[in-house]
């Protein structure tokens, strides 16, 4: 088991060098002076120039610079954002629990419809509901979800005004310190009556429309996954010894079919984080994605060169966390390999 | 026995029955069988055909601004008239016409991420499974980090640094799928070099070229059709979302995900800004997943989904 672990552990390691290489070349490719590219200056004097040039460390050997950048990043040294002044990473740590919370709620949507529809479409197979459920999956993960976002802002926030469009919470409401960075935590622990509440109607629309994609794929492929177990022999077993048809398919056959499920819940993750760019932008969510992007429209590329590394390292580290999680709940995969 | 057969009945006959089907015939005829599958494929032609005529059924220049008829309503609402069908956008820009142009913007993306990638891909799979050991480690450990990065992250890092263009989102969005193909190709070649037929190839002197290319190849084609077909959706979605984000393709070029970057402050006052070129890219998009699928059915009987 320990060894399990171990080796998976290790097998991140050359992918992490490699994701500081990429970000390391990505900078270097910008056009322009490359010290004028990282100071956010233009036309600036040779003398100056010159200092940067030195400061930043770009006067030595390529490899020197490589070794420099990621001695610096073991450290936790991100960088510092043109924009603000402000280190990299603490701008990450301070945008990243947002990301979290609107993902986590996108998840959950996604898990809560999508694996009870893909459950009841597998047993009242080629029926209605099957056939129904099938074709809203389709048009789940075919989803522009930034389109998508804008419809329901348009029906949902605009037309019948029943949810907010834009945001966390209502600031104008609402204020109170941000201990843990989670809003509805945040909210919940400031005792304002109604905050909770109002941070949970924040959550609605952007946990729907980022949850859209993971809904379509789980709820095909809990499908999918439930009708190879309902023609198992143990199911059939559990029919003929007389178990009620609710506990046959809920706590036989659906436990077995999570399997594969989970695994899909797993791939999903790095989906996860390109479609909160979107959803970021599009509800105004001030999270890492709007940030990214921001970024960009800045000419930020130091903050743009940390984000996407620290982003990636987020996404690796919980691929690399869900993977140890197999191992324990799956011992085939801790043997298999 | 078979002979004794073709022996008692007239020549054409017999050929008929002893014949197998064309592997194209066989798999039209599972192809067929899913109504989704041909609808899709019809819908898909429909917009290739509107794409390829979009110069001759198009009513106006898709950049053409029609400065006295800004945001002007569809025909069936009222103050819509037949000049403009679907309406005029924020600038004045007709937008049937913008929608038309914009599929050819889109399936061209499409088509051009995804024929880039499945060479490249290819080449790189075929390349690791033969060649082993390093090469192998090396190429198999950079598409792992490739598909750790978040896709549309990764593609705006390369927006970001090569700047933002019609081209530079295709090699965006090719970085981002090729993996796919590579690791596609790399199992299914693993598999079929341990099959006896490669093995004998090897033995009747085959060099490696030619069993890389036509002894192995041919056999890890299906996946990587359907994988092809379903990657030519995906691209449009992607390339979609980076247009969406001001990093694709830029104005004036009918691009839909560009086309509803600037819809957004449209949302309140003149909805079919909004609505049409997203419709777009869900039709398009659902149209090519439904013929992906049946791609899959008909080619992989192993991949099918019951």
């Amino acid at each position: 088991m320990l060894i399990y672990f171990l080796r998976r552990v290790a097998l991140t390691i050359p992918t992490f060098v490699a994701l500081m290489f990429l970000t390391f070349v990505a900078i270097r490719l910008v056009p322009g002076d490359p010290v004028e590219v990282r100071v956010g200056e233009h036309g600036m004097s040779p003398e100056r120039l010159a200092f940067f040039r030195h400061e930043l460390g770009l006067d030595q050997s390529v490899w020197k610079q490589f070794l420099d950048y990621a001695w610096k990043l073991v450290h936790g040294d991100f960088g510092v954002s043109l924009a603000t002044q402000q280190k990299v990473l603490t701008e990450f740590l301070t945008l990243f629990p947002a990301t979290l919370e609107l993902s986590f709620f996108a998840m959950l949507f996604a898990i809560c419809i999508g694996v009870p529809a893909g459950a009841i479409a597998a047993v009242k197979r080629g029926g209605f509901f099957d056939q129904a459920l099938m074709t809203i999956s389709l048009f789940g993960y075919s989803m522009p979800i930034f389109w998508w976002g804008l419809l329901l802002i348009m029906f949902f926030g605009v037309t019948l005004g029943w949810t907010p469009v834009s945001g966390r919470i209502d600031l104008i409401k609402y204020y109170f310190d941000q201990p843990t960075g989670f809003m509805v935590i945040d909210a919940a622990l400031s005792d304002q009556p109604g905050a909770v509440v109002d941070a949970l109607r924040h959550l609605i629309l952007p946990s729907i429309v980022l949850g859209t994609v993971p809904l379509g794929v789980i709820a095909r492929m809990t499908r999918s996954s439930m009708l190879e177990v309902l023609s198992e022999d143990y199911v059939r077993t559990a029919r003929a010894k007389g178990l009620s048809p609710l506990r046959v398919i809920g706590l036989h056959a659906l436990r077995n079919a999570l399997l594969p499920v989970v695994t899909v819940i797993g791939l999903s993750i790095s989906g996860l984080m390109a479609g909160a760019v979107l959803t970021e932008t599009i509800f105004s969510w001030p999270g890492v994605g709007k940030w990214l992007i921001e970024s960009i429209g800045r000419r930020d590329y130091p903050a743009l060169q940390g984000g996407v590394l620290l982003v990636s390292a987020a996404v690796i580290t919980v691929n690399l966390i869900v993977d140890l999680l197999y191992g324990a709940i799956n011992p085939r995969i801790r043997h298999g390999r | 026995m078979a002979a004794d057969v073709a022996l008692a009945l007239p020549a054409d006959e017999s050929v008929r029955i002893l014949a197998q089907p064309t592997p194209l015939a066989a798999f039209w005829a599972t192809f067929r069988e899913n109504r989704g599958a041909v609808f899709g494929l019809t819908v898909v032609g429909a917009v290739i055909l509107v794409a390829l005529a979009a110069g001759v059924i198009a009513p106006h220049s898709p950049i053409e601004q029609f400065r006295d008829a800004v945001r002007a309503p569809p025909v069936w609402n009222p103050g819509g008239t037949w000049r403009f069908p679907l309406g005029t956008d924020g600038d004045g820009h007709d937008m049937l016409s913008r929608l038309m142009f914009g599929a050819r913007v889109s399936l061209f993306i499409g088509v051009a991420v995804m024929s880039v990638s499945f060479v490249i891909g290819v080449a790189l799979g075929l390349v690791c499974a033969f060649a082993g050991s390093i090469v192998d480690v090396v190429i198999t450990r950079l598409m792992d980090l490739i598909m750790a990065v978040p896709s549309l992250v990764l593609a705006i890092l390369v927006v970001a640094v090569l700047g933002p263009s019609l081209a530079n989102t295709i090699v965006a969005v090719t970085i981002v799928y090729l993996p796919r193909y590579v690791r596609l190709v790399r199992a299914s070649a693993l598999g079929e070099l341990t099959r006896d037929y490669v093995t004998a190839a090897k033995v009747a002197g085959v060099g490696p070229i030619r069993l890389m290319l036509s002894t192995v190849l041919p056999n890890c084609l299906a996946p990587l059709i359907v994988q092809a077909a379903l990657g030519v959706s995906d691209a449009i979605l992607e390339a979609a979302g980076l247009g969406f984000l001001g990093l694709g393709a830029q104005p004036p070029t009918p691009e839909w995900g560009s086309m509803l970057a600037d819809s957004r402050e449209f949302i309140r006052s003149d909805p079919w800004i909004v609505a049409f070129p997203g419709l777009a890219i869900l039709i398009t998009v659902v149209a090519i997943n439904l013929t992906g699928d049946g791609l899959r059915d008909a080619l992989d009987p192993k991949m099918r989904r019951s």
